[in-house]
């Protein structure tokens, strides 16, 4: 059952993401994107790690979000995009790594026989529990350094963004078309107190 | 996935489980839009749907045949497959996010019933420690209904009502991320069993009492979630036409119905079971009815809302969300935090 599931997962994924490679169209693309992340999440269920699975879902699905946005920004979403493909040295360099990468992958198991965990999950803790052990003791460090990289890249973000936050278009819109009004209707009065 | 009920779950009884979840928010989302116009017509003082039937109540059935038999319409230059998937999307992760969602209290089949004799029916379908964050990744996985259907259609209003859901999204979801965390830090799991467990001792020992402000962002958050009107910015009539259901007729624009009514539930559920002690027996009121009354009151109170005030703005929803629930969220996770740091 299991393994029927595993190839199941796998195989969905793995076309997802072909689709999202090879796709042309913004919406199939980003669609086929979202669809494969959230199935991700169901490998990580398998293996018992609910946690993962449940974070990956919940992060994965807002990240994508905030893509799909700027995709309807900068695209329209339903015509074909034209995709400049680079230079032959690129192509050639990246199609070399991903080589690279398949054979250490099928290699993996064979490398892989004799790892064991080096911190095993803690007597009768759940799921989440485990995580936090690990987490908060071991890995401290790097999670504070996390942490403080997401507080560097806030603070820049509302920087960047509030340059211009007190400044409203619409606003400036209104009292502009206000002046010109009451100006008309200066000259008007001006005008017909000539007369 | 382990168990440490004395009951063993068998397949037999989460598929009943699956099936009674189903079959009951099925029926109620269907028979929420009836509720749902005679009350507002009872707060505004008009009669609402009374011809067909007693009381109206065969409008629910002529709906019905009117969404069956309408022309499914898919506009020509809209992206025909996204276009058919999206609703399908709704639907289906807001009944995904109730697999995790304890409604009634667990129970075993008397011997007496022939084939289901002494099958144990487990309170959710499926009890992953993970539970609340389940629901609210598959919830927020639900509204890549309306994104994509906005984005597939090839319409203006239905761009702007996909736009919208991109920002309502990014808006609320922090605020229902961290109004739970507080109870989370409370109960120290993250299942619904516990949260359920934690509560047993009547009403002086719900959640409500000791985390209020939790509560009422978990509500606000919740409205967002569901459109309801306060933030129905999404498919706003008067502003939209209809946003991202524009181009939808017949059937699939019965599916992002059954979506929205089934959200409303699990917000509902959720509320219960998290802050309103969930469905444990109250003196003499068994629990299953218990939780009845407890999803018909948060039910009531978003037609109750929806009838007492205006919508919002985008703009003003994003101020809100960014500006007033979330500070007052953190601040309510670092008091609860010192609070279980220093009675601990």
């Amino acid at each position: 059952m299991t393994t029927f599931a595993f190839y199941f997962f796998a195989t969905l994924i793995t076309l997802l993401f072909l689709v999202t490679v090879l796709s042309r169209n913004v919406l199939y693309a980003m669609t086929a994107l979202a669809a494969g992340m959230v199935l991700i999440s169901g490998l990580f269920f398998m293996l018992d790690a609910a946690f993962l699975g449940a974070v990956q879902l919940v992060v994965y699905v807002g990240a994508v979000m905030a893509l799909y946005s700027f995709a309807m920004m900068f695209f329209d979403a339903n015509k074909d995009i034209k995709e400049r493909n680079g230079s032959a040295v690129t192509v050639f360099l990246l199609g070399g790594a991903i080589a690279v990468m398949l054979v250490v992958i099928f290699t993996a198991p064979l490398i892989g026989q004799g790892v064991a965990s080096l911190y095993p999950p803690a007597e009768g803790a759940t799921n989440p529990q485990a995580v936090g052990l690990v987490l908060f003791t071991k890995y401290l460090v790097p999670f504070e350094v996390a942490a403080v990289m997401l507080l560097v890249a806030m603070i820049s973000g509302i920087i960047l963004a509030g340059k211009k936050m007190d400044f409203s278009l619409s606003v400036v819109e209104a009292t502009k078309s206000i002046d010109s009004k009451t100006i008309d209707n200066m000259d008007n009065t001006e005008k017909k107190g000539d007369k | 996935m382990e168990t440490t009920m004395i009951h063993e779950v068998t397949w037999v009884g989460v598929a009943i489980k699956a099936l009674i979840a189903m079959l009951i928010v099925s029926a109620v989302a269907g028979f929420g839009t009836y509720i749902e116009r005679k009350v507002l017509a009872w707060m505004q003082r008009r009669p609402g749907p009374s011809h067909v039937g007693p009381f109206g109540l065969l409008q629910l059935a002529a709906d019905g045949i009117k969404l069956f038999t309408k022309e499914d319409f898919i506009p020509q230059y809209s992206n025909r497959l996204i276009f058919s998937i999206a609703p399908v999307i709704t639907a289906a992760t807001a009944f995904i996010a109730l697999a995790a969602v304890p409604i009634f209290p667990d129970f075993t089949f008397p011997e007496w019933i022939p084939l289901l004799g002494g099958v144990f029916v487990p309170s959710i379908a499926a009890d992953i420690d993970v539970g609340l964050l389940f629901i609210l990744g598959a919830m927020a996985a639900g509204l890549y209904g309306p994104l994509l259907a906005g984005m597939s259609q090839q319409n203006k209003w239905g761009i702007i009502g996909a736009a919208r859901t991109a920002v309502q999204f990014l808006s609320y979801e922090v605020v229902t991320g961290l109004s739970m965390l507080a109870p989370i830090m409370l109960v120290g799991s993250l299942s619904l069993v516990d949260f359920n467990n934690y509560q047993t001792g009547g009403i002086a020992s719900w959640m409500i009492w000791q985390q209020p402000l939790a509560f009422v962002l978990f509500l606000i958050a919740g409205f967002a979630e569901t459109n309801r009107t306060p933030f129905d910015l999404l498919e706003h009539e008067a502003e939209i036409i209809s946003g991202f259901v524009t181009e939808y007729s017949g059937l699939r624009w019965g599916l992002f119905f059954v979506g929205e009514y089934a959200n409303m539930i699990t917000i509902a559920v959720l509320a219960s079971v998290i802050f309103m002690g969930g469905y444990s027996d109250f003196m003499l009121i068994p629990g299953w009815l218990m939780m009845g009354l407890k999803v018909t009151f948060f039910f009531f109170l978003m037609l109750w809302v929806r009838a007492s005030w205006p919508h919002v703005r985008p703009d003003q929803l994003m101020w809100l969300s960014w500006k007033v629930l979330m500070p007052l969220a953190l601040l309510n996770v670092v008091i609860t935090g010192i609070v279980v740091m220093v009675t601990a």
